[in-house]
């Protein structure tokens, strides 16, 4: 093998499309295979576990891990994956802050298990059978499958991260900078996010045509709202943009689209909780003073965690619902 | 058996200007509120982050109060009112956590309601002795960090 530096490449509770990203980078991608040598990347090589366990501690130079931590599996892939890399990278929002599946701690396992293997309309299971970690085959043969957590937990509640690459899925923008910064020996202080500090607002196109104080009447979800393309800013009109508590560096690639932004990067730096910073925001642009007359403009929003904690919820404060 | 009775932790978030100062005069009338309400003066009740309101269930209080002048009142014009838009959400949004809306108040205290301030902390430290403890961290489980974990 050649003395290249070693890197690796794993999923966790992820959909895949981190791993798109990295091959969207099209011919850049040429260039990272050409500086670094990938001995573990299952989705896309064919490795064995046994492959990283047989490296030396701290071999690796760096490993990229996208997708929350949701099942015994991948903790302890991850921790092994810690001890053979000198630098770990958190890829993508779920690796981050637990993305979209993270908004399974609005229920637990037994919550998961119920819809999905027994009341899922398409299901065919008479008996009702869910995942058990151990199972005994024609009475002789031992089956195991990994344990499924009642929570999803981003990456670093689970092992220590030193870098953070934020996005559902991170831009090539992001990513072609991590890398160059890696290969270049230029990365910031352990900890960083490799993102522009500032809010998305900030660099966002339709910038100019926020109003200098912004006054909402009612709340308007996306899909009941017809005017997406008319280029205004969206908190106007009462719809939830993210743009206030979210880090800028995607590529405002949802604005471009006419969608309003679902906060996938994540908060700024000074930002605790993006979801009750956001609400914190909102609130304040709330255009009565009306005690009695605010409740009615915030029950035009028939869900707060949804839109608030589209990716964040298991890296919040209060990281779950609360299930008695 | 000796059964303990359960005293609820409630913070209380007080503004600089006439909250804090309603505490104030409750303690020069003598007037008797619970002891286990633990004060935070700020300078205006809009300076309570939602984030603190957060951290401080988190962190084991049952209950929060956040007291600010009258409206039309706030010695920075309209503190007061961004605190009541926030509360107003907070409420419906720690609903969805599963914490119960009780655990969270908001009133008007004004630096001469002694009276006011001891009748409300007495009436929020019955309110969350009935609903019982909060204890975020239990509830929730044991919430991981790497720190633990390693």
């Amino acid at each position: 093998m050649s003395d290249k530096p070693k890197i690796a490449i794993y999923w966790c509770s992820s959909c895949g499309g981190c791993e798109e990203a990295i091959v969207d980078l099209n011919e850049a991608i040429l260039d990272v295979v050409d500086a670094v040598d990938i001995v573990f990347w299952p989705v896309a090589m064919d490795f064995k576990y046994d492959d990283v366990r047989n490296l030396e501690d701290g071999e690796l130079l760096a490993s990229f891990i996208n997708g929350g931590i949701r099942l015994s599996e991948q903790e302890e892939i991850v921790k092994l994956l810690r001890k053979k890399s000198q630098l770990v990278f958190a890829f993508g929002s779920c690796a981050v802050m637990g993305g979209v599946p993270g908004l399974a701690n609005m229920t637990n396992r037994e919550g998961v298990f119920t819809r999905v293997y027994k009341e899922i309309e398409s299901n065919d299971n008479p008996e009702n059978i869910v995942p058990q970690t151990e199972f005994k085959l024609d009475g002789k043969y031992d089956l195991e499958l990994p344990e499924f957590y009642d929570s999803v937990y981003p990456l670093d509640q689970i092992i220590p991260v030193d870098y953070y690459i934020p996005g559902c899925a991170p831009s090539p923008e992001t990513i072609t900078d991590a890398f160059t910064a890696i290969l270049k020996g230029e990365l910031p202080e352990k900890g960083s996010v490799l993102s522009p500090t500032k809010s998305l607002c900030d660099t966002c196109p339709r910038k100019d045509t926020k109003p200098d104080k912004i006054e909402i009447e009612r709340f308007v979800e996306p899909q009941h709202y017809d005017k997406l393309d008319d280029g205004r800013c969206f908190l106007e009109a009462g719809i939830i943009c993210m743009g206030p508590a979210t880090r800028g560096g995607c590529g405002e690639r949802c604005i471009n689209a006419n969608m309003p932004c679902r906060g996938c990067y994540g908060p700024p730096n000074d930002v605790k909780d993006q979801g009750v910073r956001m609400m914190s925001a909102l609130a304040s642009l709330i255009k009565t003073d009306e005690e009695e007359e605010i409740p009615k403009v915030i029950e035009t929003l028939p869900d707060l965690i949804g839109p608030l904690y589209m990716y964040g919820l298991p890296s919040s404060i209060l990281f779950r619902k609360n299930i008695k | 058996m000796t059964e303990t009775r359960f005293e609820p932790n409630i913070i209380a978030f007080v503004c600089n200007w006439c909250s804090y100062g309603g505490a104030d005069i409750a303690g020069s009338m003598r007037l008797k509120y619970p002891s286990n309400i633990k004060l935070i003066r700020v300078m205006c009740s809009g300076r309570v982050d939602p984030e603190f309101i957060m951290e401080a269930f988190r962190s084991g209080a049952d209950g929060v109060m956040v007291l600010g002048c009258h409206p039309k009142d706030c010695h920075y014009i309209e503190g007061n009112y961004k605190a009541l838009k926030r509360y107003s959400m907070l409420k419906p949004l720690l609903d969805q956590f599963n914490i119960e809306q009780d655990r969270l108040y908001l009133d008007w205290v004004s630096a001469s309601e002694g009276e006011k301030f001891a009748r409300v902390s007495r009436e929020m430290n019955e309110r969350i002795t009935k609903l019982g403890p909060l204890n975020w961290k239990k509830a929730v489980g044991p919430i991981r960090s790497a720190e633990v974990s390693s």
